[in-house]
């Protein structure tokens, strides 16, 4: 499981970075007068409702979805180890106040505060970015707090504080590595859903906005052309569920190796 | 049991205290005015200081505060802009189909999600199994916002047998009920099977066994039972998601819901009864898991609550 995962995720990687310089055809280039073709030779995933080729604007819809994730997972991710391991070793009122903000946060379900946020915000790929970012650092802050209030107590960290570190280094040298397995995987989990929550955005309208190719935007384009072109639908969304079922394999599968308890189920 | 409960409420206050203000502050973090953004660029400054004044964005922050707050005590959500209506009674007028949605949609994933997980755990390590739970893999990695449009070509556009989008009979429920679904069964699958494999490994299973029970009989009339108490609990928990899942689903298939008059408010700057809409949504959430919460003991007698 983790090596399919790891290979859809290697192969969408290369065909983000390299694929646009591959393919013949300009992402926004139209040609009108062949809108909605279906897939041909010339053009595996036919043609868009301005006559653009579906191919070329996944390629370049890779590299938005991709570069959402990780911008996505890496904002958050810093901000809730940082915020989680001061909340878990330093306990106390600080606890409380982080403890807190993360209640309010979760009591909001999936993406509906990010959702809020753009609406006020205003459509664009900088507060898709802000809005995810807002409502993922929780999910790492909850994870890294609760290995920041086992490690405290670990021997290794008592020593460290006997020898005079400071609670910055404690923290980053000796309380931060124990979290890290559990948030490498929460990391990879987090690009799968930091991925398809972009494309929910796109898909309503609230995300990336034309003419950037986006694979919600390309959905969303589609819904208009059911009937008559379902090509516009099939091909975008394929390409979001198989980039999302490789994180997912692979989040599992390190999942598995960082808790052999769980892959007994 | 009293004394949780009462503690369990009192708990709940600040958190929906604070996913108050949070929606409160929304409007505020509209760059520029944003009255003049729901108006647009080419409103008069008097029509904009009418709408400021009706909406009474021009009184200080605290006395607005004050005045949200009390209003949702009231169960006052303040007026739709584009309506002209009290919030409150758009989305109640809304509200019956998104929980004909929701209810339906958790109807179809435990159709699904409860066979698929008694047969992956009872055939477990077998290629049924690792195919029960790769399609369970599948299902989560399926975004709505596709499977929707997927089954609406497939069955409405295709086959004919269902109607692509609206309402008026049970057969306009049946596309919306399946794509919101699809979710909630893969996962439902997952916990089922990884329930009813713990309760199989229990002793009062091999005790039925000996005491002659076949093993269908062991399976589903002693562990499945016990198995349900964590999925019922997964039920109760991922209404949350069902719920946002139908902001998405009900735009799909024009289903007039809660959760399609969000994104029309938004559509039309309507901030107000985008507030009106978040809130109701995350409250509803937050009083689900409460009541999920407190419904779990009566579920496991196992489970005291002192």
């Amino acid at each position: 499981m983790i090596r399919a995962g790891l290979l859809i995720v290697l192969l969408a990687i290369a065909a983000a970075l390299i694929g646009p310089a591959l393919s013949p055809y300009d992402p926004s280039a139209q040609e009108l007068s062949r809108r909605l073709e279906g897939p041909t030779l010339a053009h595996p995933f036919g043609l868009d409702e301005l006559g653009r080729d579906i191919l070329a604007r996944i390629l370049a819809g890779a590299r938005i979805s991709l570069l959402v994730g990780l911008a996505v997972v890496s904002v958050s991710s810093t901000m809730g180890m940082l915020l989680g391991s001061i909340a878990g070793y330093f306990g106390g009122r600080v606890d409380d106040v982080v403890s807190r903000v993360i209640d309010v946060l979760m009591a909001f379900p999936g993406i509906l505060l990010a959702i809020a946020l753009v609406a006020v915000l205003g459509p664009s790929l900088t507060n898709v970015v802000l809005a995810l970012s807002v409502i993922g650092w929780v999910g790492y802050a909850r994870l890294v707090r609760g290995q920041a209030l086992r490690a405290r107590e670990f021997d290794f960290v008592q020593a460290a504080r006997a020898l005079g570190a400071g609670s910055g280094r404690i923290i980053l040298r000796h309380v931060l590595p124990t979290a890290m397995p559990a948030v490498v995987v929460q990391a990879t989990l987090g690009m799968a859903g930091a991925i398809i929550a972009e494309a929910a955005l796109s898909f309503l309208g609230l995300g990336v906005q034309p003419p950037t190719p986006s694979w919600g935007t390309m959905l969303d384009a589609g819904r208009s052309h059911l009937f008559d072109a379902p090509h516009l639908t099939i091909f975008p969304g394929l390409s979001i569920a198989l980039l999302v079922l490789g994180f997912n394999f692979l989040g599992d599968g390190l999942r598995d190796r960082v808790d052999p308890k769980l892959a007994s189920h | 049991m009293l004394r949780y409960l009462l503690r369990r409420l009192v708990l709940t206050i600040p958190v929906l205290l604070g996913v108050a203000t949070l929606v409160f502050a929304l409007i505020h973090l509209v760059p520029g005015d944003p009255v003049q953004s729901m108006l647009g660029e080419s409103a008069s400054q008097e029509e904009v200081e009418q709408l400021r004044h009706a909406l009474g964005l021009d009184r200080p922050l605290l006395v607005q505060y004050q005045s949200f707050l009390a209003g949702l005590v009231r169960g006052d959500l303040g007026r739709s802009f584009r309506f002209g209506t009290p919030v409150a009674e758009e989305i109640r007028s809304r509200l019956f189909r998104t929980i004909q949605l929701a209810l339906a949609a958790m109807l179809v994933a435990l159709l699904i999600a409860i066979p698929l997980g008694i047969v992956a755990a009872v055939n477990r390590g077998t290629a049924v199994d690792h195919a029960a739970m790769t399609a369970a893999l599948v299902g989560i990695s399926m975004p709505n916002f596709w499977l929707g449009p997927l089954l609406a070509i497939l069955f409405a556009v295709h086959l004919g047998w269902l109607p692509v989008a609206g309402t008026g009979t049970i057969w306009h429920l049946v596309l919306p009920a399946a794509t919101l679904g699809a979710a909630l069964a893969a996962i439902l699958a997952r916990m089922t099977r990884a329930s009813l494999l713990e309760e199989l490994r229990e002793l009062y299973v091999l005790a039925a066994r000996a005491r002659g029970a076949s093993r269908v009989r062991a399976i589903v009339r002693h562990a499945f039972r016990n198995s349900l108490i964590p999925v019922v609990t997964i039920v109760g928990l991922q209404f949350g998601a069902v719920l946002t899942g139908t902001i998405i689903t009900e735009t799909i298939f024009a289903w007039p819901g809660v959760g399609r008059l969000l994104i029309q408010a938004i559509n039309f700057r309507d901030y107000p009864l985008v507030q009106g809409c978040i809130l109701f949504i995350s409250f509803t959430y937050v009083m689900m898991n409460l009541l999920t919460d407190l419904t779990y003991g009566l579920l496991d007698p196992r489970i005291r609550y002192d």
